[in-house]
C-alpha cells in the first residue's frame, strides 16, 4: 500500500551569515492510511520545521535542500506555488499550537469555515454553510447554528481548538498535520481535544502527523513514533516499544526524564546530562555522543544509520550487527536493556 | 560540607512553627472601566476575585505545591507571597513577619533578603545586558552584605558552582547559556541573598523535559543542602509530585483541597482533584479508566455560584449550585466539597 505521506533523505538548510545551518539532516520516515505518527523531540529538534518543508511553508531562507517529499506517492517538495496552495488545505490539513493564530479575529467563524470549503469544493453557498454546521458539530462546539455567527473571540481556548480542527478537516484531507495542537491548553481541556483529534481522523481514514514535545500525549494518541535529536532521526518505531524500550541511548534518557504520576516520588529524576547542541554546533559523528553514557570512537568519527533495533530502528551503532561496539560498551549497554540483547526478559539466567 | 556551603546554610530558629502562614487570603481586581465611562455608558463595577479565602501554612524545609489550571489564582498568590502585590484581605507570615503589616525599615529589609523567586521564563527574567556575574551579585550589593569587591566576587563564582556552572561563566552574558543553565542563573541570583523561604512560579515549564529534571534535581539538592522552602506553583502534577510535600488545588481562586503529596495522590478526595489527575497523559500506557472530563474553567469574572467546580462536576447534588462548601477537614487534609459533608 503507497503510504500517505513518504519522506526520504529530507535535508533542510538555513543559510546565515556565518554559513549554512543543516536543520534536518537525512530524515526519512513514512506515514501509512490511517496512521498517526507522533513527532517528539525537544525545542530546537526539528519538529515544526520537518512539518513546515512537508507542506511548503518553510520561512526564508530555511530551504529543502535535498531529499524526496511523497504524499500519496505524488512528490511535492518543489510543486509550484499556486499547485501548493490548492494542496495545502486539499489534501493536507494543518492545525496549530496557538488556536488563535490561524482563525481571523475579524471574521466570523462560519465565513472562516465556509470560505476554506468553498476554495476547495463545487458546493453552493447554502450547501457550504450547512457542511460548516456539521463540522462544528462534529467537533462537539454546542449551539453550532448559533455560533456559526460568533467571533473567534467570543470562544474559550479549547474551543477554539475545536474550531481550528474543524477548519484543517473541512475538506476531508489525506493527511493532517498537528503542530503541539495541546499545548497553549489547559491539562483538562487538552485531554479532550486530544481525544476529539483522534477520534475524527479514524472516522475519516486521515493520517495524522502529530508534532509535540509531551510523550504523554504521544503514548495516548500515536501508533508510531518518531524522535528526533538535532535535525536527525535518533529512533522511530512502533509508540509502545519506543515508550517501553527504547533503544537509543537518548530516547531511553527522555523517558526516564520524565516525571511519571507512577513510581517512587522520592527518587531522583534521571536526568541527560548538558543540553541539545545549537545547529551551528552539532559534534561530529554521532549528535548526542557528547552527552551518551555509552559512546566510543566510531561514535565521535562516523554518523551512524539507523539501524533495526528490535522492534524500532534506532540511529546507534550499539545496534549495527556487522560492526558491534567494544565488548565492554556493549555489556554496560545491554545491563540497561540497550543493544544487542533486548528486552531483559530476553537474558537467560 | 565545604565551607561554601556552611555560609549559605540557614540556621533559623528550629522550632515547629511553620515558616510560611497564609491566612484568609484574598485578592479583587478591579475590572471596571473608569469612573467617566461607567457613568455616561452606564455599567456598574466589575470585579474579579482571583484569590478567595485561601489558607495554608508550609513547614521549615517542605515544598508546598499549588496546583490549578490557567485563571485559578496560583500567580497572583505567589506575586503576593513575594511582596509584589498587595491582598485585599488576608495575612501572609514568613517567619512570624506579616509580609504586607507595617513595620520599620530594618524589619522590612530582613525580611526581604529572606525571600526569593524564581519565574518562569529564564529568557525573560535575566538582563540581557549585564554580565551573569553582575546579575548574581545585585541581590549581594543591594543588601549590603558583602562590603568587599573581591570577595563578593569569590561568592559569586562559589554560587556559580553550587547551581553547576562554571564560576567562569560569571563573565558571559545571558544569551550565552541555554534555557536550562539560564534558569541555574537565576537559581544562583535567587541564593545570592541567602533567602529561607523561594517562590518558584512555573519554574521548568518553559524547558524541556531531559532539562527539566536537571533543574527539578537541582531545586531539591539545595533544599537538602540549604533547608530551604519553596512555594511551588505549578499546572503539571507529574512534577509536582516529585518534588512537593504538600499540595493545594485551585480553581477559580479557592482552595479545593490540600493534602500531604502523598496523600494527595494516592486518594485523591475533591472531584476536581481526580478529574486534573485523570487528564495527565499516560505514559505508563496502562490504559486507565478515566472520570469523563467536560467543559472548561469558567469566566473568572462571572463564577459559578455555589460551588465553582459544580458546572463541570459528575457527583453534584442540589445544593452544590447554591451553597459554598466548607473546608471540611480530614486528618491532615482539607477538601472543599459536600460530598464529604457528614450525615
Amino acid at each position: 500500500m503507497t503510504p500517505t505521506l513518504s519522506v526520504r533523505n529530507l535535508r533542510v538548510e538555513i543559510p546565515t551569515r556565518r554559513g549554512v545551518l543543516r536543520a534536518i539532516d537525512d530524515l526519512s520516515f513514512d506515514i501509512a492510511p490511517g496512521e498517526v505518527l507522533g513527532m517528539v523531540g525537544e525545542s530546537g529538534a526539528g519538529k515544526s520545521i520537518t512539518g513546515s518543508a512537508i507542506i511548503g511553508l518553510l520561512e526564508p531562507p530555511g530551504r529543502v535542500a535535498g531529499g524526496e517529499i511523497r504524499l500519496a506517492g505524488e512528490r511535492i517538495d518543489h510543486l509550484p506555488p499556486e499547485r501548493m496552495r490548492h494542496v495545502r488545505g486539499k489534501r493536507i490539513g494543518m492545525i496549530f499550537q496557538d488556536p488563535l493564530t490561524s482563525l481571523n479575529p475579524l471574521y466570523r467563524i462560519g465565513e472562516q469555515l465556509t470560505e476554506t470549503i468553498l476554495t476547495h469544493e463545487q458546493l453552493s453557498g447554502r450547501a457550504a454553510r450547512d457542511k460548516a454546521q456539521r463540522l462544528l458539530e462534529e467537533v462537539g462546539i454546542p449551539a453550532a447554528a448559533e455560533r456559526l455567527s460568533a467571533y473567534p473571540h467570543q470562544f474559550s481556548g479549547g474551543m477554539r481548538q475545536r474550531v481550528v480542527i474543524a477548519l484543517a478537516l473541512a475538506a476531508d484531507p489525506q493527511l493532517v498535520i498537528a503542530d503541539e495542537p495541546t499545548t497553549a491548553l489547559d491539562v483538562s481541556v487538552q485531554a479532550q481535544i486530544i481525544a476529539l483529534l483522534k477520534r475524527i481522523c479514524a472516522d475519516r481514514g486521515a493520517s495524522v502527523m502529530l508534532i509535540t514535545h509531551d510523550m504523554g500525549v504521544i503514548a495516548e494518541t500515536a501508533d508510531r513514533v518518531c524522535v528526533l535529536y538535532a535535525g536527525r532521526l535518533a529512533e522511530i518505531g512502533p509508540v509502545r516499544d519506543v515508550v517501553k524500550h527504547p533503544q537509543h541511548p537518548y530516547t531511553r534518557g527522555l523517558m526516564a526524564a520524565i516525571p511519571s504520576l507512577a513510581g517512587d516520588p522520592d527518587e531522583k529524576l534521571a536526568q541527560i546530562p548538558g543540553s541539545m547542541p545549537r545547529l551551528g554546533a552539532i559534534p561530529p559523528g554521532c549528535a548526542f555522543n557528547p552527552r551518551c553514557d555509552f559512546a566510543f570512537d566510531r561514535c565521535r568519527a562516523e554518523r551512524p544509520d539507523a539501524y533495526p533495533a528490535g522492534a524500532t530502528q534506532a540511529a546507534c551503532f550499539l545496534h549495527d550487527a556487522k560492526n558491534p561496539p567494544p565488548p565492554e560498551i556493549a555489556g554496560r549497554a545491554s545491563e540497561v536493556g540497550l543493544g544487542v540483547t533486548r528486552a531483559p526478559a530476553e537474558v537467560p539466567q | 560540607m565545604n565551607p561554601a556551603e556552611t555560609s549559605l546554610v540557614s540556621p533559623g530558629p528550629a522550632t515547629d512553627a511553620p515558616l510560611v502562614e497564609v491566612k484568609g487570603l484574598r485578592r479583587v481586581f478591579d475590572l471596571s472601566k473608569p469612573l467617566l465611562n461607567r457613568l455616561i455608558e452606564g455599567g456598574g463595577r466589575v470585579t474579579l476575585t482571583a484569590v478567595d479565602s485561601v489558607d495554608f501554612s508550609i513547614r521549615r524545609g517542605e515544598t508546598y505545591a499549588l496546583v490549578g489550571e490557567s485563571g485559578s489564582g496560583k500567580s497572583t498568590i505567589a506575586k503576593m507571597a513575594v511582596g509584589l502585590l498587595p491582598p485585599s484581605a488576608g495575612s501572609i507570615t514568613i517567619e512570624g513577619i506579616d509580609v504586607w503589616g507595617e513595620k520599620s525599615a530594618d524589619v522590612q529589609r530582613r525580611m526581604r533578603r529572606r525571600i526569593q523567586m524564581i519565574f518562569q521564563d529564564p529568557f525573560a527574567s535575566l538582563n540581557p545586558r549585564w554580565r551573569v556575574g553582575s546579575i548574581v551579585e545585585e541581590p549581594i550589593k543591594a543588601f549590603a552584605m558583602i562590603p568587599d569587591a573581591k570577595d563578593r566576587a569569590a561568592r559569586v563564582g562559589e554560587l556559580l558552582s553550587l547551581v553547576g556552572l562554571d564560576p567562569r561563566d560569571g563573565s558571559k552574558f545571558p544569551h550565552e547559556f541555554s534555557g536550562g543553565q539560564r534558569q541555574r542563573i537565576a537559581i544562583a541570583r535567587a541564593l545570592a541573598s541567602e533567602p529561607h523561604f523561594i517562590v518558584c512560579d512555573e519554574p521548568t515549564s518553559a524547558l524541556d523535559v531531559s532539562v527539566q529534571a536537571q533543574v527539578l534535581n537541582l531545586l531539591r539538592e539545595l533544599q537538602e543542602r540549604l533547608g530551604l522552602t519553596y512555594l511551588f506553583i505549578s499546572h503539571n502534577l507529574a512534577v509536582v509530585r516529585h518534588v512537593a510535600t504538600r499540595v493545594g488545588v485551585l480553581y477559580l481562586g479557592r482552595l479545593v483541597e490540600e493534602a500531604p503529596a502523598r496523600e494527595l495522590f494516592a486518594d485523591p478526595k475533591h472531584p476536581y482533584t481526580r478529574m486534573l489527575l485523570d487528564a495527565v497523559p499516560d505514559i505508563e500506557m496502562a490504559g486507565k479508566e478515566r472520570l469523563a472530563i467536560a467543559g472548561e474553567i469558567p469566566n473568572p469574572v462571572n463564577p459559578p455560584p455555589g460551588c465553582h467546580f459544580h458546572p463541570r462536576c459528575p457527583f453534584v447534588m442540589p445544593h452544590c449550585k447554591t451553597v459554598v462548601p466548607p473546608v471540611l477537614a480530614r486528618g491532615d487534609a482539607g477538601v472543599r466539597c459536600h460530598l464529604f459533608a457528614e450525615g
